[in-house]
């Protein structure tokens, strides 16, 4: 990129300077970078896994090759893209931007981070490699995985290495958005983006130290023999589950709370109209945060849990649900009277919204005891979880990707294939996870290998699996298409301007097509909240009369 | 109550599978209601409200009171609805009836088997029909979970604790039980069946199934074969599982992966069960249960000699 106007990408040169940046918008690169890999890989272990399944028995995988294929799938997905993604690579990137802050509060701890991440991701990867290959799903159940072999323990200190990486960004992120606004920039002028990584923030600093700590007892266990979870050694292992999803239920509102935040921007954005229910969005995220952390024993509503506990459990389940329901409410209502501009960014907003309602109904669906006992561990909450995780956080990654495109790289992508690429993963994505609800409430369990045995009693199984594996290929094309466009763009994509969406936010009024490295020439001062484009006369030119 | 399977679900063969479907029912079409509603509501707006011009500037739209407080209201309530009706069908499934017919389950890895109260071991579940059965679980070693779809029954199996399910069924056919609670190599060929019969036919089986003092060795053998659960790793037909075939087992050359080899005679047969761990047959993994010298008695172990003998 040899731009000629002075910017963060050509203020130093050399792979040294970026390695050793304390830029937050490099760092943001930095974690684009390598989140994209990991993606690039999980996605490839996730063919291998639905190419298996494509046809009954066994075609490309044995029975441990396959299980250990999706370990590292889940492992490499959940811990490696979706919890780190939006936060490292958005996050860094818009949040200090939208503040109207020259950087985050702690510049070198947010380096450090990056390096943190790093070193959990290539123990994770390197001991896949050289340590051994570890077959106990991304949720380490004991007491299987205190008879796994050593490998797991490999696994989970790079478990425990990386979320320090999540609690340095958290921390990082709230002590920017308290210290750190500029004049003018209240609390209910903060974009919608900003409040949900900041709600992000509170839960990776609260939950992140539960799963590192759990990590810490499982190694002790294997190492020194403390019975703590496994049995044979005078532990409990559902002890375990409820340690595991202490964390990992608040790391679905990890998951899901910044997509949840890019959608409100882009909703604003592409309908240029204020965002239905901002107050509400705002603080319901952060009451989320909270409230995230009493509903962990959903997931074990069969593991043998008391009834009484099962019950509350669900019922707060609910609680927590309806406010979700009712921001699906607020994005829709952010298109009345407004001025909808179908770009690729908003086709992706409007695909979450699509994609995340099927997967909150869904969860519904799981949260009803009754109705779990069936479903719980078939392919139905496979299906389910997709649908929030990949459908919502992912979509939602994509989404914002493209929007502030323009501003990382300084370049447009090609529109028309932006299009294309959205529909293609729609297509793809639906036809790989919606055949997947039809399986599970059939009963079809999941981490299966095969589902041979079944083809008696329930012969569609092979028609809806085998339509699943060809919708993850069509899914596929659409990520790599997207993946080559970027890239293209990247060289020959036309030159963007400052404001190409006409968004009222600080990161496009306030600063070049391609921000400096200090962001801002002169402190904005913010007169207006982020949505008013009625106000924004310095955006939009002055008001015709009508 | 006995209802044929539907694209959803599978055919409803127990006695609370009916009124699980119910709810299940309930809320799928709640969902699409909602679904549809959020969805047409979205496109509808997309193109009603298309920009027409690059200056559009409409004008901003407050919340209205009213229709917000219609969003909290309205989906509370019908989460209160299905989360009252979930907690009431649970603890129909949770609650045995007290008449159950009690049959105690052991799961490992990775095979099931049934033990009945006079002793009867069977690697199917064989029940009798209209007649309500409470499982006694444990398993031997990792977490596994006991599945029936067609009962909508499920509870993870757990090592050193009990769990339980329980079910009638009023239909006599064979289901399937799968294992839902990941649990290794052979997680997904872990199945079982149940097989519900008329309380006749039930009864003859289990009398034909006692053991009654006068079986031979290899007769015995042959039972602690289901009770002890090697047929999950050791066909007798010659295919290949987990472990070796016990088929020509008895006479023939085994190589080891420490490049020796032995004639499996006798005592070849008895070290493989009491210490499978000194010798590792080439091609396979060392995975087979080390406890069988604690578990199985002498006559045990002789009786599975000459059970394996027979193949
Ligand atoms: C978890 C799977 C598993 C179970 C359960 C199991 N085995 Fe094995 N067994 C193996 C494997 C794998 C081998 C081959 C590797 C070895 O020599 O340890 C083996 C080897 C053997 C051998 C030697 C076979 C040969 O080809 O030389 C005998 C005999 C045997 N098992 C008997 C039994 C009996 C009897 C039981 C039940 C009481 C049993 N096994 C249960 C996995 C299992
Ligand atoms: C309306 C909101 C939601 C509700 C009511 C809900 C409810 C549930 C319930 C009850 C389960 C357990 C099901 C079972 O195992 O039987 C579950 C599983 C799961 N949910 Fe959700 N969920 C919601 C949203 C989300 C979101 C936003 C995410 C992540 C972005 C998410 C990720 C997951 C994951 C990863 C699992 C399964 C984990 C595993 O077992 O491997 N959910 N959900
Ligand atoms: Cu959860
Ligand atoms: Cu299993």
């Amino acid at each position: 990129m040899s731009d000629t106007s002075h910017n963060y990408l050509n203020a130093k040169k050399g792979l040294w300077s970026w390695l050793t940046t304390t830029d937050h918008k490099r760092i943001g690169i930095l974690y684009a970078i390598a989140c994209g890999a990991f993606f690039l890989l999980g996605g490839i272990l996730a063919t291998f896994v639905r190419t298996e399944l494509g046809a009954p028995g066994e075609t490309i995988l044995g029975q441990d090759e396959y299980n250990q294929v999706f370990t590292l799938h889940g492992v490499v997905m959940v811990f490696l893209v979706i919890i780190p993604a939006i936060p490292g690579i958005l996050g860094n990137f818009v949040l200090p931007l939208q503040v109207g802050a020259n950087d985050v509060a702690f510049p070198r701890l947010n380096l450090a981070s990056w390096y943190l991440f790093m070193a959990g991701a290539l123990m994770a990867v390197c001991g896949w490699l050289f340590v051994g290959k570890v077959d106990t799903g991304w949720t380490f159940y004991t007491p299987y995985s205190s008879g796994a072999s050593n490998a797991v323990l490999w696994l989970t200190s790079a478990v425990f290495v990386a979320g320090f990486a999540s609690i340095f960004t958290g921390l990082n992120f709230i002590v920017t958005v308290h210290k750190m606004r500029a004049p003018g920039m209240t609390w209910n002028r903060l974009p919608l983006f900003t409040w949900a990584i900041y709600a992000t923030a509170i839960v990776q600093v609260l939950a992140t130290p539960v799963i590192g700590i759990t990590m810490v007892l499982l190694f002790l266990e294997k190492l020194l023999h403390i019975g703590i979870f496994d049995p044979a050694l005078g532990g409990d292992p559902v002890l375990f589950q409820h340690f595991f999803w202490f964390y990992s239920h608040p790391a679905v509102y990890i998951m899901i709370l910044p997509a949840m935040g890019i959608i409100s921007d882009l909703m604003g954005t592409f309908s240029r109209q204020h965002v239905s229910g901002y107050t509400f969005i705002a603080l319901s995220s952060v009451a989320i945060a909270f409230l995230g952390f009493l509903v962990w024993g959903h997931h074990m509503f069969v593991s043998g849990q008391s009834a009484l506990s099962s019950i509350i459990f669900s019922m707060l389940t609910f609680l927590i649900g309806i406010p979700t329901g009712i921001k699906v409410f607020n994005w829709v209502a952010t298109m009345y009277k407004g001025s909808v501009w179908l770009k690729t960014p908003m086709l992706y907003a409007l695909m979450f919204l699509f994609l995340f309602t099927i997967g909150g109904l869904t969860g519904i669906m799981v949260g009803v005891l009754a109705v779990d006992v069936h479903l719980h561990d078939t392919y139905f909450v496979v299906a389910h979880f997709h649908y929030v995780m990949m459908g919502g956080a992912l979509i939602g990654l994509i989404g914002g990707l493209h929007y502030w495109w323009p501003k990382m790289t300084g370049r447009m992508y090609n529109e028309k294939a932006g299009v294309i690429a959205a529909i293609l993963v729609f297509i793809g994505f639906n036809l790989t996870f919606f055949t997947q609800f039809f399986l599970g409430s059939k009963g079809m369990p999941r981490r299966y290998h095969d589902y041979s045995e079944f083809l008696e009693t329930f012969p569609e199984f092979a028609a809806l699996n085998m339509t699943s594996t060809i919708g993850s290929y069509i899914l596929g094309v659409g990520l790599v298409m997207i993946l080559i466009y970027a890239l293209y763009s990247l060289v020959r994509g036309p030159r963007a301007t400052a404001n190409p969406w006409g968004a009222c936010t600080l990161e496009w009024t306030h600063t070049e097509t391609v921000p400096d490295e200090h962001n801002f020439h002169d402190t904005p001062l913010v007169t207006r909240g982020p949505y008013d484009y009625h106000l924004a006369d310095d955006v939009f030119g002055p008001k015709k009369e009508s | 109550m006995n209802q044929q399977s539907s694209i959803w679900l599978p055919e409803a063969a127990s006695t609370i599978a009916g009124d699980v479907d119910a709810l299940f029912y309930f809320i799928l079409i709640t969902s699409i209601i909602l679904f549809v509603g959020v969805i047409s509501t979205m496109v509808y707006f997309a193109w009603r409200y298309r920009r027409r011009s690059d200056a559009d500037r409409p004008e901003p739209v407050y919340e209205n009171k009213l229709v917000e407080a219609s969003w909290v209201v309205f989906p509370t309530i019908l989460v209160a609805v299905v989360f009252i009706w979930g907690f009431k069908v649970f603890l129909e499934q949770g609650i045995p009836p007290p008449n159950s017919y009690e049959i105690n389950v052991t799961a490992r890895k990775w095979s099931w088997t049934f033990t009945y109260p006079n002793g009867v071991v069977s690697a199917d579940l064989h029940v009798p029909t209209n007649q309500p059965v409470k499982l006694r679980m444990t398993s031997e070693d990792v977490i596994h979970s006991f599945f029936v779809p067609a009962f909508r029954v499920k509870a993870d199996v757990l090592n050193g604790r009990y769990s339980y399910v329980w079910f009638e069924s009023p239909k006599q056919d064979t289901f399937i039980v799968a294992c839902t609670e990941y649990c290794g190599t052979s997680h997904s060929d872990m199945y079982s069946r149940v097989i519900v019969q008329s309380q006749d036919e039930f009864d003859q089986w289990l009398s034909d199934n006692m053991d009654d003092g006068t079986l031979t060795p290899a007769e015995r053998g042959q039972r602690l074969y289901t009770q002890q659960g090697c047929f999950a790793c050791h066909s007798l037909d010659g295919s290949v599982a987990a472990g070796p075939t016990f088929l020509g087992l008895a006479g023939s050359v085994r190589n080891f992966t420490d490049g020796t080899s032995a004639e499996a005679d006798d005592n070849y047969l008895r070290t493989s069960i009491v210490n499978p761990m000194l010798q590792i047959v080439e091609g396979y993994p060392p995975v087979m249960p080390g406890q069988y010298a604690a578990t199985l008695s002498v006559d045990d172990i002789d009786a599975l000699v000459a059970f394996i003998k027979e193949y």
